[in-house]
């Protein structure tokens, strides 16, 4: 109970931290508390319905006792006497029927046995008609009697004991059970508080994350200092609780001890009433057996004539009834003897009447009869003519003689009742004892008699002694714990001096219960004292719940400090944790602050060291000096390159690289790849081929840049790693066209994967190379068909080279950040080894995978997948515009392509195909020789290097010039070269016998070029694109600039002016908004990203949104002829111009709608960079 | 004549080379002059006095915010303080700007008297500067009016 107590407390507790802490608990917690006190509430009453319950047992036990007792003794007694008389034969009907108010049960049972007497009697034969408990009981033998008295007597007084007991234990034990129950309820609900404690702070730093830092630290400060109090608050509750624990302990042990010493009190007093009753009820039941024996006397000896008792019968009747007075010590009958008649009493008896001794009481042994003296001269004697054998030695002696029983005498006959002297020691036995004189009358004495008139009536007088000392202990032997109980028995007539006249000194005397006694004469008062003869023991009942309430709440106390502790130093933690990342997230940001801040550092001065180089290189250098330049420009470059990959790696690391989604051309990219390689491919030699099939569609969607990026990557390392020989071969191809091997149409992808595996395989430049399909076997969803979608393609990518190789034990790692093949490759071919690392996680970000083959000396393939979308067909691209036109020439044309090697010639034709051209290919010269005859309409020849043969050719040549008939115009012939130095060029172009010699890779541009020089000779020609610069590209334009800040907008005015454009400023978004409403004739804007009212994304987005809605209507035929453009849509270029170049920003830029951004201030490479994508020139 | 002219000619690159040795300007200067050419031949001196101007305002702007004690607008300093830094960045005032970026930190967290003290350094810098390139137009100034070209100043 003290565990609820001490629960509802902690709930109550918890409750209040609750209310300022978190409302969720407040439910459970009511919920708790009611079921506390509904437990208590239970648990008062089970007690004291216990309590109770035993109460009512208890008196029942006596009642029954009491009720065993009479019977028997009744059931005996009357059997005794029955048995006396009919063996005399002088009693021929017995009348007893004992009134019972006890029960109708023992009633008929007396009656039941009476009747089958009787009839036994009549009979005189064997008893019928009467149940066998009737018979048992009739004949059982006064031992038996006995036995069962004494048996049924104990037996409900054991029961009690053991019930009693029982009930102890059973309430120890529901006490126990509901303290274990509150104790683990108590541990239920400590973890609860913990848990909810280790949520609440997570919450609340949820929560906290979300602010601004400043708040945070607030934030935390206050959450910091309100945790310390409900934690000091927690504290005091906690206190408060164990205090409230310990006080209900001790309560409870006082209330328990309390009951405890009342129920002893209570058993004292229910023990010493129930003593005190069987005392005064065997008394009595002595008392009216010698009443009775008064009347036998009176009826036998003085009823009949001649008496029909003489001193023989009546020793004889006595003895044989004394079992019926086992508190007498003997009976004897005295005579009423006037004086005037002594003599003829004395005669008639033949002994003198004597005197009774008073001193002689003391000497039993001199206790004879005829040593008495005759007793003196009275008006009356009371001499004893009969007497019971124990006291035999009365008879003769004058009973008026002695002081107390002549009173005794005179106070019974003028009562008519039973009269008890006060104690005294009898004679013989010196024991105390007391005389019950009874006085016979002659005739049967109206029950209103007067006094004279009994006085007169009385003819004798029947006495009995009882020795006390042995009566109550008879008695008392009788009864259950009679170890545990003393007992003293007072005469209490005289109030001033008690007569003790049983008792021992042993016992408590502190605490005892004193009983009247009524022994049937009122004249005289008798007290029963009875007290424990234990003191009282201690009492565990009450100590022991009580020690274990308040172990159990210092458990439980103990439980929950160590709870507040934890949840204490878990906040605690909590908040240096919360410290801590928010330091390693300023140092996250740091970081990156750190990368931009650093690379921007960088980048600038790099610039400024480029650019410089470059100037310089342009200057008048002598050899040494140029090739120092060149190297520093070289190592500047591959700096930045450098920068800009960790940066990535950062980038891709963190997670934050997000791929765009534009339509472009796969075939541009490439073109432009190879491009920008052929430089260094050329100047190792290495033969440089792009194929992409005609599978692959023209524009796809995706990342543009980081394809770029990637092939870039793979091609430059393909390059560093293959030595003046051999080729590196990019194709592009459907995942689809090599997921079935069988089936394969495209000419190249048959050769090579055929590579290795028979004759027919072959390599673009002759030298062997690995089986490329080695590089994506190992591709998990390579095969897998499952997304196939109908707006997705994959693509697999492969470039394949004839490098040196990776060694085998490099071949795990070389994903691996700045891990290369082996240190010394970092010595020999420079780079970090950090670009397969970001290609690999870039085509991961596409949804691919990227794989290698590789033999040591022969050469790696690295192939890749990506997932591409596919581009609505509407889309253009606009970078293929400039070379429509160019295109529209060559269309219908046809090509004969000479190469000895067909896929080399594959890749020719591929090209041409592009440009519209129908190739036809042939292996050799003198095979051309055979076919050309049978070409229509050939429009050029061309030639790999490989296959040239000036003898051969003289032939060829020879044939193509002589059969003009069959041609409207020469064909022009074409020379595929690796690699060639002008002066080579020159000199094959003056021979006269080639019209162009074109330099590997081939690309797009280059074949227009040529092509458009060699077949459109004469024609305009394209301007030379080297000498644009940023003056022609801006010259007339009209660009709008948007800046806020005055003096940024006139530098920015002055800086664009400079190179011819028409400059509009406009100080704010909202301006550049009204002025960027179509129509207008803006031809690019440059932007400030941070403006206030409206930042430069704001406007940006604006903008977008308007021309959109305007191309809108256009497309469907609303909008107005003002409203149209030059080109089919409103798109006007807005670069952001901004100080920071850090790629969030960029990013940003690109996906409010900005084609690029600009660095503040402009310097002229970067706007040069920036403005070219957009003024072409025309 | 021609003395004179080499003499202003010297101590106008003297003077010039100082300024960037100071610190005071930067290459957005030298950009700046670039951009001065027959079309816009006051180009220079007008962004310059544009800036001053732009930069006084500013000052004062920031100064009357700072001004109000107990609730100073920071929000407002700051975005003051980034136009002067991009005004400052485009003019080429070096010790401006970066005085600028420690004032716009200051702002941030809010530090009140560093804002005071950074204010106070900015004003007194663009006070300075606004003195030495007055000094260097004037110089320019005399150079022109002795008939003489003005320098190219190759930092």
């Amino acid at each position: 109970m003290s565990i609820t107590c001490e629960l509802s407390n902690l709930t109550s507790k918890k409750a209040k931290e609750s209310s300022f802490d978190k409302k969720w608990l407040k439910k459970p917690l009511l919920f708790l508390v009611l079921c506390g006190s509904v437990v208590v509430i239970v648990l008062v009453m089970f007690s004291r319905l216990g309590r109770i319950q035993k109460e009512e047992t208890g008196s029942c036990n006596g009642e029954a006792k009491v009720l065993y007792r009479h019977q028997n003794v009744t059931r005996s007694e009357i059997h005794d006497l029955v048995s006396l008389f009919s063996d005399s034969d002088q009693v021929l009907s017995f009348e007893c029927r004992k009134e019972s108010r006890l029960g109708m049960w023992g009633n008929y049972d007396i009656t039941c046995s009476l009747s089958m007497l009787s009839e036994k009697q009549e009979t005189g034969g064997v008893p019928w008609n009467l149940n066998p408990s009737g018979l048992e009981h009739s004949v059982s033998s006064t031992s038996r009697m006995c036995n069962n008295l004494e048996q049924n007597l104990q037996q409900p007084e054991k029961l009690e004991e053991e019930y009693y007991e029982e009930g102890l234990d059973q309430g120890l034990s529901s006490y126990l059970r509901n303290a274990w129950w509150c104790l683990i309820l108590g541990v239920l609900v400590c973890h609860k508080i913990y848990v909810s404690h280790s949520k609440a702070p997570t919450e609340s730093k949820e929560r906290v994350h979300m602010q601004e830092p400043l708040a945070q630290k607030k934030q935390q400060q206050r959450a910091q200092t309100s945790s310390r109090g409900a934690g000091k608050w927690r504290k005091n509750i906690l206190l408060l609780g164990i205090l409230g624990g310990v006080s209900f302990s001790v309560w409870w042990f006082w209330d328990t001890n309390e009951e405890i010493i009342m129920k002893r009190r209570e058993t004292l007093a229910n023990m010493c009433d129930e003593r005190a009753r069987v005392l005064q009820d065997q008394f009595n039941v002595s008392l009216n057996h010698v009443h009775a024996l008064s009347i036998l006397v009176s009826t036998f000896h003085h009823g009949k004539s001649p008496s029909a008792i003489d001193q023989k019968t009546f020793e004889e009747y006595t003895e044989r009834t004394n079992f019926e007075r086992p508190l007498t010590s003997g009976v004897a009958y005295a005579l009423k003897v006037p004086h005037s008649e002594r003599e003829k009493f004395e005669k008639e008896h033949g002994w003198s009447i004597k005197k009774m001794e008073t001193e002689d009481q003391t000497v039993v042994q001199d206790c004879v009869p005829e040593n008495f003296d005759p007793a003196p001269i009275q008006d009356e004697y009371a001499p004893v003519i009969f007497a019971q054998e124990t006291v035999s030695h009365i008879v003769s002696v004058d009973m008026m003689s002695g002081e107390e029983d002549r009173e005794n005498i005179l106070r019974a006959r003028a009562s008519g009742k039973g009269v008890l002297t006060s104690p005294f020691k009898l004679l013989k036995s010196n024991h105390l004892g007391v005389v019950l004189t009874f006085a016979v009358y002659d005739t049967s004495l109206a029950p209103d008699a007067t006094e004279e008139q009994r006085i007169d009536a009385t003819i004798g007088y029947l006495g009995a002694s009882y020795d006390m000392p042995s009566l109550v202990e008879k008695l008392l032997h009788q009864l259950a714990s009679k170890q545990t109980i003393a007992v003293d028995v007072y005469d209490t007539t005289n109030a001033s001096g008690l007569i003790k006249m049983y008792g021992s000194e042993i016992g408590d005397i502190s605490e005892q219960h004193i009983s009247s006694l009524d022994f049937g004469d009122p004249s005289r008062n008798h007290e029963m004292h009875c007290r424990f003869k234990h003191k009282l023991p201690i009492p565990w009942t009450a100590i022991t719940p009580s020690i274990l309430v308040l172990v159990i709440t210092f458990l439980v106390g103990y439980i929950f400090n160590e709870a507040l502790n934890r949840i204490a130093t878990v906040e605690d933690d909590c908040q240096k944790m919360r410290e801590l990342k928010a330091r390693a997230e300023a140092a996250d940001v740091a970081k990156s602050q750190f990368l931009a801040t650093v690379s921007h550092e960088i980048r600038t001065p790099m610039n400024g060291v480029l650019g410089m180089l470059k100037l310089l290189m342009d200057t008048d250098l002598d050899a040494k000096q140029l090739d120092y330049a060149q190297t520093a420009h070289g190592s500047g470059k591959d700096l930045t390159s450098l920068i800009n990959e960790v940066l990535d790696q950062a980038k891709i690391e963190s997670g934050r690289l997000e791929l765009e989604n534009v339509p472009f051309d796969m075939r541009f990219i490439l073109d432009n790849v190879s491009s920008l390689l052929s430089g260094k491919a050329n100047e190792k030699g290495i033969e440089l081929a792009v194929y992409v099939s005609s599978q692959v569609p023209d524009v796809v969607v995706g990342d543009p840049s980081r394809f770029r990026q990637i092939i870039t990557n793979l091609v430059g390392n393909s390059i560093k790693f293959t030595q003046e020989r051999g080729h590196i071969f990019i194709s592009v191809h459907l995942a689809d066209e090599v997921r079935e091997p069988l089936n394969i149409e495209d000419a190249v992808l048959k050769q090579r994967l055929a590579l290795g595996c028979s004759e027919s395989g072959e390599t673009v430049s002759g030298f062997p190379a690995v089986n490329a399909c080695g590089s994506w076997k190992n591709f998990k969803t390579f095969y897998s068909t499952e997304n196939h979608n109908s707006d997705k393609i994959k693509l697999l990518v492969t470039v394949e080279d004839t490098g040196v190789g990776i060694p085998v034990d490099a071949q795990g790692r070389i994903f691996t950040p700045f891990m290369q093949a082996d240190s010394s490759t970092s010595r020999t071919y420079g780079g970090t080894g950090i670009g397969l690392s970001i290609s690999k996680r870039l085509v991961e970000l596409m949804q691919g995978e990227m794989g290698f083959v590789s033999e040591p000396g022969t050469g790696s393939t690295f192939s890749f997948t990506g997932v591409f979308g596919k581009a609505e067909t509407s889309s253009s691209v606009t970078k293929l515009e400039r070379f429509d036109l160019a295109i529209q020439d060559f269309k219908g044309l046809r090509a004969l392509v000479i190469d000895n090697r067909n896929i080399r010639a594959e890749v020719t034709s591929y090209h041409l195909q592009r440009l519209g051209i129908s190739a036809d290919i042939v292996s050799s010269l003198r095979l051309a020789c055979t076919s050309v005859s049978k070409l229509d309409n050939l429009a050029m020849v061309l030639i790999d290097k490989d296959a040239w043969n000036k003898k051969d050719f003289a032939a060829l040549d020879k044939l193509l010039t002589f059969s003009k008939i069959t041609f409207t115009r020469v064909p022009k012939i074409i020379l595929l070269a690796t690699s060639a130095t002008l002066t080579e060029r020159s000199e094959m172009k003056s021979s006269g016998l080639i019209d162009e010699v074109v330099i590997k890779p081939l690309r797009m541009s280059v074949l227009i070029c040529c092509f458009q020089e060699t077949l459109v000779n004469g024609k305009k020609r394209q301007p030379n694109r080297k000498r644009r610069n940023l003056g022609h590209l801006l010259r007339e334009k009209q660009i709008l600039v948007v800046d806020d800040n005055l003096v940024n907008r006139r530098v920015a005015e002055g800086a664009l002016k400079k190179y011819g454009a028409i400059v509009t400023c406009v100080e704010s978004g909202k301006a550049a908004l009204e002025m960027l409403k179509p129509p207008h004739n803006f031809e690019a804007c440059f932007m400030d990203l941070q403006m206030p009212e409206m930042d430069g994304f704001e406007a940006t987005r604006r903008v977008r949104d308007l021309e959109w809605e305007i191309n809108k209507k256009i497309a469907s035929g609303e909008a107005s002829a003002e409203l149209l453009c030059k080109s089919s849509s409103w798109h006007v270029p807005i670069l952001a111009m901004t100080a920071d170049v850090i790629q969030a920003t960029h990013e940003e830029c690109m996906k409010c709608g900005m084609d690029g951004y600009v660095s503040k201030p402009f310097e002229e490479e970067v706007l040069y960079t920036a403005v070219a994508r957009f003024f072409e020139p025309c | 004549m021609d003395t004179l002219i080499a003499q202003l000619q010297r101590q106008f690159r003297d003077y010039t080379i100082s300024l960037y040795h100071q610190g005071f300007l930067d290459d957005q200067f030298t950009e700046l002059k670039k951009l001065q050419d027959e079309c816009s031949p006051d180009f220079v001196a007008e962004v310059v006095t544009l800036f001053f101007e732009d930069c006084e305002k500013l000052i004062s702007n920031m100064a009357r915010a700072l001004d109000q004690t107990g609730n100073v607008d920071f929000k407002l300093v700051g975005s003051s303080v980034h136009q002067l830094k991009g005004s400052s960045s485009s003019v080429g005032a070096k010790r401006v700007k970066g005085l600028c970026v420690t004032l716009k930190e200051c702002c941030d967290s809010q530090n009140f008297e560093g804002c005071v003290r950074c204010l106070q350094q900015v004003d007194i810098e663009y006070k300075t500067l606004k003195a030495k390139l007055q000094d260097l137009f004037n110089l320019e100034q005399q150079i022109v009016q002795a008939g003489g070209r003005i320098p190219q100043v190759d930092i």
